[in-house]
């Protein structure tokens, strides 16, 4: 007999004129986990957010083991046993792993600590997820904070379990531990909903495998019945080649140099340690590493937009060091930086594509008055060359623009300027297979030109498929650099998490 | 009823948005018209007689106007980039006191020189009454709401000190009052209004050029929007945080000169009539455009002047008026919230969990 924990029929959400959600159905049963599919936008995390009392929905109805529910606020989707883990982890920093727990919840006017701890080590040890109820927030490491994430939801009687993108932030051996977890929570008769875009993991995990697409439910199907070519068929609407060409390294020439680079984020820890690396023409250079490991951070530094404290950057036998990104294009440098923050840092969000163009182009005009011309004629053919589809050049904001068509006119901006060395923090992050491709062809449309690229990305696999060498970086250092071709995902697991060091050859 | 976002909408249908908000406003003081025994469609075809009626009062809704336009542009320059300049009524005292300094000592000079003169000192001065704020924002990264607000004060009592004290005028029989300026001083008409108007006309093209046209105005739009932005593309935001409030102080500035040579043809403690306030919601309400600004500073001003031709035609407090400015002024605020959200109504099913 199947123990159906849920049954979301027929819902419907919109956001102004963007239909998120258009009549998705979904059933839950206890004991099994359930992956939601789709691309970016699908409306996954939409119908999860209605399902934990987050958004109302427009139309549709939900029952919860049988009975019809209104579920008005995360308060009443709580008492119906629902919890979710969002991607954005909402715990406070300053408190222990056991304060959070009871944070907001227990009604009680004390904190019994050791009843509480001893509460909390029963749930840990039914579930297997290892935690020190007193250790403070700010001293764990990723994976511990979103244990404590689902101990909190456990501790407060949820049976049906929403993770959002839980894998994101993990290393390979995290990933596997987590859904060790999982697995024990399911055995409970739980119900496991996972949100992800990642497909090995749903043939994992997964039992049961939803497809969204655009806000349409596509269909459900079991994980037996079914592969990784259908899903991504149903996923996307058609097929789709998923391998990334790596085009043949060509002229290798060194052109970039980080010596002993050493930064500070602003609680004075270090967010760059001694980081050592170079860069060559015609080469892709990914770097791996669990999000805030320094990515960030490196990708600044070299822009000349982090402060650096120790060590230097040497562009072709010239220090580029304390220099703003304008005096580094007056040393006749040409480097391009694509960041990960697209509207809050690429680009102007309000503006249109030509003032977006302008950005890098006005400082270049003689005199006190712009001249919109020629970016508008450079924004026409960006436009044109990359296929944006955009209603106009020069009066419709960029931030209204889809996903894929933002970072097309960052990319084709930066691209047009002709540079030598092009860094790129999580390109394709957003974006939908499609555009994601497109931004792939693009780059190594650079490297054929003997450009030097680095790519800052999140997805082992792509990165072990479209690059010639990776930098693994764990906690500001990096812990080795491997050929991308011979790359082992196991060994750059554990060089994410800071569990094995490889001499830096290469 | 809960609350859903709204799709964007166009520029018309904002424009009939806010429309309905003035006429809503319009409908809602004419209830309390009524409560207070007036017929409001009377009261509101006076008070535009009384605003636009003859040319006498038409010349006192510019001279309303003038100062307020052009405080208006002042702010709005600082707003683009999201540094909230609401110290413009001490800089347009500290700008009518460096012009009055001139006025008073150098009223030998020949008007061509001593009018540029007193203007260039109010701009100057203005501009540096911001800079103080300004340069503290940009080395410490202190508040200049607070700052800016507090400098207000110190602006106020400095020139009542002028006032009650220091530039008392020995003739004026124990009168608090600054001597009033020579002939040289004062600003000359043009078509029956002092020159004022010109000066607003011109800076509204200026201002308009400068913000849409030169790489400074490109700047300023880029550090309002992002500053991440604005150092991603090398743009030396101090600079232009520096550089952008001197302009924005110097023209309030501007307005203290204005008023001081062309209004009450000396310095006192009533001579910004409280426009340096009143520009935040005009420079807002016009959605930082040049243009609009004008035309907004305008409407106020007619709104204000009819408001003291009721007073005195129909013996209604001048409160009445003031109270129907702030009428239109909160539905228009608050109609920028359905701008964006509306109010759907929900099919209810019972609240929370069924049991």
């Amino acid at each position: 007999m199947e123990n159906i924990l849920v049954e979301m029929n027929s819902i419907s959400k919109s956001f102004g004129s963007v239909q998120a959600l258009d009549k998705v159905e979904l059933t839950l049963v206890g004991g099994e986990v359930h992956s939601l599919l789709g691309e970016n936008g699908a409306g996954k995390s939409s119908l999860m957010n209605i399902l934990a009392g987050i958004y109302t929905p427009d139309t549709g109805n939900i029952k919860i083991r049988g009975k019809q529910v209104d579920i008005s606020s995360p308060k009443v989707a709580i008492d119906l046993g629902i919890g979710m883990i969002h991607q954005h982890f909402k715990l406070v920093e300053v408190l222990t792993a056991k304060e959070n727990i009871v944070a907001g919840y227990d009604k009680e006017f004390f904190i019994k600590g050791s009843k509480l701890s001893e509460k909390i080590k029963n749930i840990s040890l039914k579930y297997g997820l290892e935690i020190d109820p007193d250790k403070k927030i700010y001293d764990m490491s990723v994976a511990e904070k979103q244990r404590v994430e689902i101990l909190k939801v456990l501790y407060r009687g949820a049976e049906i379990l929403i993770l959002d993108e839980p894998t994101a932030v993990l290393t390979p051996q995290e990933t596997e531990k987590l859904f060790d977890i999982i697995r024990n929570m399911t055995q409970m008769g739980c119900a496991v909903v996972i949100i992800t875009h990642k497909l090995n993991e749903v043939m994992e995990i997964s039992d049961v495998v939803t497809v969204l697409r655009k806000g349409k439910y596509i269909s459900t199907v079991k994980k037996t019945e079914t592969d990784t070519n259908e899903l991504t068929k149903m996923m996307v609407g058609k097929a789709v080649d998923l391998s990334i060409e790596r085009p043949p390294v060509g002229e290798r020439k060194k052109i970039l140099e980080v010596l002993n680079l050493s930064a500070l984020k602003s609680d004075k820890t270090k967010a760059l340690d001694d980081i050592n690396f170079e860069m060559y023409t015609g080469e892709i250079l990914g770097v791996a590493g669990i999000a805030g490991s320094g990515q960030k951070e490196l990708c600044e530094a070299l822009a000349g937009l982090y402060p650096i404290t120790q060590g230097d950057v040497v562009y072709q036998g010239e220090s580029i060091l304390g220099k703003n990104p304008r005096e580094i294009i007056k040393m006749g440098i040409s480097m391009s930086f694509v960041p990960e923050d697209r509207l809050g840092m690429g680009l102007v969000a309000s503006m249109n594509i030509v003032d977006n163009i302008l950005l890098k182009e006005y400082q270049k005009q003689e005199g006190l008055i712009i001249s919109r011309r020629p970016s508008k004629e450079k924004a026409q053919i960006i436009v044109d060359k990359l296929n944006i589809s955009t209603p106009s050049t020069d009066s419709h904001p960029v931030r209204l623009l889809s996903g894929g068509n933002i970072q097309k006119v960052l990319l084709g901006r930066e691209i047009e300027s002709n540079p030598h060395v092009i860094i790129t923090a999580y390109p394709t992050r957003g974006l939908d297979i499609g555009s994601s491709y497109l931004i792939y062809d693009l780059l190594n449309e650079q490297k054929k030109q003997n450009v030097a690229l680095l790519y800052v990305g999140e997805d082992l696999d792509v990165l072990m498929e479209l690059c010639d060498r990776i930098l693994v970086m764990c906690n500001g250092k990096i812990t080795g650099i491997v050929d991308g071709q011979e790359a082992d995902r196991e060994k750059i697991g554990l060089m994410m998490s800071g569990a094995y060091k490889e001499e830096i050859g290469l | 009823m809960r609350i859903a976002k709204r799709s964007e909408l166009t520029k018309v249908q904002i424009v009939l948005v806010r429309l309905a908000a003035v006429v809503g406003a319009l409908i809602f003081g004419g209830v309390f018209l009524i409560i207070l025994g007036e017929n409001p469609l009377t009261i509101y075809t006076s008070m535009i007689d009384g605003g636009l009626g003859s040319f006498f009062r038409f010349r006192e809704t510019v001279n309303l106007t003038i100062p307020l336009l052009i405080t208006s542009l002042g702010v709005m320059v600082a707003f683009k980039m999201r540094f909230w300049n609401i110290g413009a009524e001490g800089q347009i005292f500290m700008g009518a006191f460096a012009a009055s300094y001139f006025a008073l000592n150098f009223a030998y000079l020949p008007k061509i020189v001593l009018l540029p003169l007193m203007g260039l000192a109010a701009m100057v001065s203005g501009g540096i009454w911001l800079l103080i704020p300004a340069w503290f924002k940009a080395k410490f990264g202190t508040n200049e709401t607070l700052f800016t607000l507090m400098l207000n004060y110190i602006a106020l009592k400095w020139v009542t000190y002028l006032q009650y004290s220091l530039w008392k005028d020995p003739a004026g029989m124990g009168f608090p009052k600054i001597p009033s300026f020579e002939e040289n001083a004062l600003l000359p008409k043009i078509l029956g209004i002092h020159v004022g108007w010109v000066i607003a006309l011109l800076l509204i093209y200026l201002a308009y050029i400068y913000l849409n046209h030169t790489k400074t105005g490109y700047e300023i739009a880029v550090i309002g929007e992002s500053e991440d932005t604005a150092r991603y593309a090398g743009i030396d935001i101090k600079r232009v945080i520096l550089k952008t409030m001197f302009l924005s102080g110097g023209i309030c500035g501007l307005v203290g000169m204005i008023q001081a040579s062309g209004i009450s043809g000396t310095l006192s403690v009533d001579l910004s009539g409280g426009v340096g306030f009143t520009a935040i919601i005009t420079a807002w309400l016009s959605g930082l455009n040049p243009v609009m600004v004008g035309i907004v500073s305008f409407l106020f001003a007619m709104l204000r002047q009819g408001g003291s031709f009721i007073q005195t035609a129909y013996e209604i407090p001048a409160s009445a008026a003031e109270i129907l400015q702030a009428l239109i002024l909160f539905f228009v605020l608050a109609s920028e919230f359905f701008v964006r959200y509306k109010f759907v109504l929900s099919h209810k099913h019972g609240t929370g969990v069924k049991k």
